[in-house]
């Protein structure tokens, strides 16, 4: 009754002389013979039951010499054909190992799938079952535990964020099509195409950086945080030398996170303008506070501008304690204007590096370069990569990289968009997967609560 | 004791359908059609099929509902087939999947068509009269009893009850314990219905204004016109059986004005000060909803739609709303073209009791009591189309279970109807349920336009589809395949005719020979297109035509649905026995153990979605399953 192959380190991930990881399930020989390579033999011409000498293989790249085995149905564990690759025990390489099965068009087991496919196949007798049951229950726990572990939370900040954007895109979709009447998607593909390129990039960039350990952006990520109206914006502006974010005097202009990736001197940063903190009951700022409450936490060096014009209150005052033990430089903007604070005095009160600045003027930027430069050469800034190190999660970011791949497919074919969302959900499912989490009524709720529609 | 023998004699049947709104009247047509000595009970038989909300049938996956239950053989897409008086394919311009069929109805012909079919239905009776209490013994329904103490037994018994079990309906200050419309509610049986053990729910809906169309300046509004081509809903007919004139329904929006109505008035709403309980669907919300729940939001669009060739009235699409009548007034007189607007009716919304539908199995029969089942509106449903939907799934199975036979179910992959079932029996359903493309996951081969590929020979099989239609649908199965075969083998050279024809649509010339099948796969081309470089192509029916162009065109996605599908399929076959004691199945977690003895699902398909029961502890069910199976054989 199982049609699909299944794949796994069958040897856990101790280190040790030897591990094997061990393919199953109708097509498992097919599956292997992409990756495996003996001298003389294609390995559906090995015989069964026999130890073979070669390699395993990930395209050009070989990983790992290996003792290959072929157990034909029902002559294995699991009574479907099997294929072992006994290679040396590393957990690094028994993990390249998986992954090449993986891309080759095995799925991971599940907890306990081994086990759970002999019982069903009728290879295991009754009395086992109990056995077999409290298995799957023991290494779904375990597996449960180890993603948990592994999944960091600047790395769970992205994915989730990654979601979230999928999730809108495909809800606005779905509410066109289920009210064609109320929401129209004239002109929808072109507003795609890029937000599709950004995330697929996203995705592809964790995947890259899974592999070869490269990072998911390339500077240090720096958050700009402060309340509204203090000149965050402005500072961005001046860093940049462009109007990236809209400046005005109204308190709250930025309601969204900006980013830009900028060179200071001999650091690059990664740098998010928020918006401002403080109470506020407007929803959609509300949504901006939080994402700039998320950034900080993400973030390997936090901006904290305060109004050189104005006294320190209770928001900087939390928001200052809650930053101690992080790489944090307070910058008191507006020097251009009368001041009522002083850099000494605050450094004294918050604990934090602070400088005076102008975003205006550009008074002081030389100073918050070299600051940051002597920081980072010290390496007191460092940089945390963002590397999935989970089989299970690399696995559901290639499914979700392979949805995304499908989206663009589908764009570029000019299909109807109807076929977008399809794939968009298939992404989504994966990456909830990896958070712990399922699709439920996520979309349903997210069409509801983003789009007036219905009679 | 001579007496009473008479009555029991008399008032035998086999299946008793209590209601004849939309399921009512599917239920009791399957029934009948079926053999079954069928009484459908109504507590007006004036109100057999009446559609006390929006005058349409159809739109964005209901229109799929409707032709699927036209394949299985119900009556509802012949019916507005009947009696439209507008008709429309929403979302053209789109996939093929997510076209959907919507027509405006003449209110008082489709209720007057239904009841002639029922009228001339042998083996159906209607009676007028209210069912008050649900006779159980022993865990087997065994029939019902009516307000004045009549007995009815009957081997099954269906509950139609729509919005009428306890209905109260309310706008501003005003509350009225009546049914839509004014008619009687239901009152006894929601009290038998809890004595039988079966929890109920309060769920909440709501209509629009209805407005004299004499009284309303259409120059002002946006005219919206039926199409031009015709589709029918039934597979029966074809679009020249059906051809009428049309009327047309206009487009007009609410102001900043009416918005500061309500936003004035919104404490007198009986949904804001608390005097509505129920919950309402979020698919047609309330005009203060919606400017509550939406206030960056100019302007809401409003179709008027006509009621029906017979009256002036006018149905106000987009404004339904409980607010008091002088505020109906006054925001109506704020729309464009409603300025001296009269209102026939009043807006109200309507509170009623339903059955949390998890208590049913997937063909409608609780599972606790045998022989009773539901379907639509008092499943938690909203909608004429999920109704009729539900109704003809009661209806069959009621038949088929009286007659010994294997149920009719349906599941995700097979049909709308499944995804609409399967979710009312699985999920916690906080709100009138509404159909919609986005539920269903395999919706590329869920189209309407294949509706009686999927489903007619389900019909055939539970004998709703006669021999001459049979006979129509085999011809047409077997000319779609013949054609793609054909289609599939066709080669098409570089001859100066082929080029031309490619540039005329901007394609790529050819380089070498190519099949028929990979230009048609051209976003640019397609079937029809390519016709004059096909001197073989025989004449075909344009349903025949359609499929051919679909089936090849979306291969690559379809065929992935399909891979999808066989997996889910796994899960679905593998069936739990109905006396599973979960406290037995020692490894699973404490919670999915209670979830799974609350909902006690059908398959471990449904097991692995209902909330709480993780993968894990399908695949231990699954282990412990076989073991059961395997120790009972030995």
């Amino acid at each position: 009754m199982t049609t699909d192959v299944i794949a796994a380190i069958a040897t856990g991930l101790i280190p040790g002389g030897i591990g094997i990881v061990r393919i199953s399930g109708p097509g498992a020989v097919k599956v292997a013979e992409k990756i495996v390579s003996i001298s003389g033999i294609r390995l559906s011409q090995a015989k069964p039951r026999h130890l073979y000498y070669g390699f395993v293989t990930d395209g050009e790249k070989r990983l790992d010499e290996a003792l290959i085995a072929v157990m034909r149905a029902p002559h294995s564990y699991t009574a479907e054909d099997t294929v072992e690759l006994q290679c040396h025990g590393g957990p690094l390489v028994l993990k390249r190992v998986l992954a090449a099965a993986l891309k080759a068009g095995a799925r991971l087991a599940e907890p306990g799938e081994f086990s759970k496919r002999a019982f069903l196949n009728g290879r295991l007798d009754l009395s086992e079952a109990e056995a077999v049951m409290d298995l799957i229950r023991a290494e779904n726990d375990f597996a449960r535990e180890t993603a948990l572990s592994q999944l960091g939370g600047s790395l769970s900040a992205v994915i989730r964020g990654l979601r979230g954007q999928i999730l809108e895109e495909t809800a606005f979709i779905e509410a066109a099509l289920d009210d064609p009447e109320h929401i129209s998607l004239d002109g929808y593909p072109e507003m795609l195409r890029p937000r599709l390129l950004e995330m697929t990039k996203t995705v592809e960039t964790l995947i890259s950086g899974s592999e070869n350990g490269r990072r998911l952006a390339d500077g240090i990520r720096t958050a700009i945080l402060g309340r509204p109206n203090v000149g965050k914006s402005s500072l961005l502006n001046a860093l940049l030398g462009e109007e990236r974010a809209i400046v005005t005097p109204i308190a709250g202009t930025t309601r969204d996170t900006i980013e830009e990736t900028l060179r200071l001197g001999d650091v690059v940063l990664h740098l998010a303008d928020t918006a401002g903190l403080r109470e506020t009951g407007d929803t959609i700022e509300k949504l901006g506070v939080e994402r700039a409450e998320q950034k900080a936490r993400e973030s390997e060096l936090i901006l904290y501008v305060l109004d050189g014009s104005e006294a320190l209150n209770e928001v900087d005052r939390d928001a200052l304690a809650g930053l101690k033990d992080r790489q944090c430089l307070v910058l008191i903007n507006k020097s251009d204007l009368p001041q009522v604070l002083d850099p000494q005095e605050v450094e004294r009160e918050t604990g934090v590096e602070t400088l005076r600045i102008s975003a205006k003027t550009g008074e002081g930027l030389d100073e918050l370069q070299k600051t940051v430069e002597r920081r980072f050469l010290f390496g007191e800034i460092r940089q945390q990569p963002l590397v999935v190190t989970n089989v299970r999660h690399q696995a559901l970011l290639q499914e979700t990289l392979d949805a995304l791949y499908r989206v663009r497919e589908s764009l570029e074919l000019g299909l109807p968009e109807d076929f977008f969302s399809v794939d968009l959900m298939d992404a989504y499912r994966s990456l909830g997967l990896i958070l712990g989490e399922e699709a439920e009524e996520d979309l349903i709720n997210e069409i509801f609560g983003k789009f007036c529609l219905g009679k | 004791m001579m007496k009473e023998d008479v009555l029991n004699q008399l008032t035998e049947c086999d299946v008793a359908v209590v209601g004849a709104g939309h399921a009512g009247c599917e239920a009791a047509l399957a029934a009948a059609r079926l053999g079954m000595e069928t009484v459908m009970f109504t507590v007006s038989v004036d109100s057999i099929a009446m559609m006390p909300c929006n005058p349409n049938i159809g739109g964005t996956s209901k229109g799929h509902l409707v032709r699927e239950l036209d394949a299985l053989g119900g009556e509802m897409g012949k019916n507005i087939d009947k009696a439209f008086i507008q008709s429309r394919m929403l979302n053209e311009s789109k996939g093929s999947a997510v076209h959907s069929l919507r027509a405006q109805a003449d209110k008082r012909e489709y209720t007057q068509r239904m009841r002639e079919t029922l009228e001339n239905t042998p083996h159906l009776v209607i009676k007028q009269a209210e069912a008050a209490k649900i006779l159980v013994e022993d865990g087997v329904c065994r029939g019902i009893e009516t307000v004045s103490g009549w007995k009815y037994r009957a081997k099954a018994v269906i509950l139609c009850t729509g919005t009428y079990l306890k209905a109260c309906c309310v706008y501003g200050e005003v509350s009225d314990p009546t049914g839509p419309n004014g008619l009687k509610a239901a009152t006894h049986l929601s009290d038998s219905l809890r004595n039988c053990g079966i929890e109920l729910l309060r769920f909440k809906t709501g209509t629009p204004a209805r407005i004299d169309g004499r009284t309303v300046d259409f120059s002002k509004m946006t005219e919206q016109k039926g199409d031009d081509v015709l589709v029918p809903f039934s597979f029966t007919n074809r679009a020249e059986d059906i051809e009428k004139p049309q009327v047309s329904c206009w487009l007009t929006y609410t102001t900043e004005e009416t918005h500061e109505i309500i936003r004035r008035n919104i404490d007198r709403s009986p949904l804001f000060s608390g005097a509505i309980k129920g919950t309402g669907p979020r698919y047609c919300p309330s005009i203060e909803d919606k400017v509550v729940k939406f206030p960056d939001k100019e302007r809401h669009q409003l179709f008027i739609e006509p009621e029906g060739l017979y009256t002036n009235e006018l149905y106000i699409s987009g404004m339904s709303s409980s607010l008091p009548e002088d505020v109906q007034h006054a925001m109506i007189h704020t729309v464009p073209g409603l300025e001296h607007a009269e209102i026939v009716r009043n807006a109200y919304a309507i509170m009623y009791d339903c059955l949390d539908p998890r208590q049913l199995r997937p063909t409608l029969e609780l599972k606790a009591i045998k022989g009773l089942y539901s379907a639509g509106q008092s499943n938690g449903s909203s909608g004429y189309e999920e109704a009729a939907a539900q109704g003809i799934v009661a209806g069959i199975n009621a038949a088929l279970a009286i007659k010994g036979e294997e149920p009719m179910i349906l599941d995700r992959s097979e049909a709308y109807i499944g995804v609409l079932i399967d979710d009312l029996t699985t999920k916690e359903n906080t709100e009138p349920y509404r159909m919609m493309t986005s539920r269903a996951e395999y919706r590329l081969l869920l189209r309407q336009d294949n509706a009686d590929l999927r489903l007619t020979p389900v019909g055939r099989r539970v004998g709703l589809i006669g021999d001459e239609r049979w006979a129509a649908f085999t011809a047409k199965r077997d000319a779609i395949e013949r054609e793609i075969e054909r289609v599939k083998g066709v080669t098409l050279g570089t001859s100066e005719k082929v080029q031309s024809l490619l540039a005329e649509y901007a394609s790529t010339p050819l380089k070498s020979g190519i099949t028929m099948e990979e230009l048609i796969r051209r976003p640019e081309l397609d079937y029809e297109k390519l016709a004059p470089v096909d001197p073989e192509r025989p004449e075909l029916p344009a349903d025949v035509r359609e499929q051919v162009n679909i089936e090849i065109k979306y291969e690559g996605y379809i065929r992935r649905q399909k891979q999808q599908v066989e997996h889910f399929k796994k899960l679905e076959s593998r069936l739990i026995p109905d006396d599973i004691d979960y406290s037995d199945v020692g490894s699973l977690r404490i919670e999915a153990a209670q979830k799974l003895e609350r909902f006690r699902p059908h398959s471990l398909g449904q097991a692995s979605r209902i909330a709480g029961v993780s993968p894990a502890d399908v695949a231990m069910l699954n282990v412990w399953l076989e073991q059961k199976k395997r120790e009972n054989k030995a």
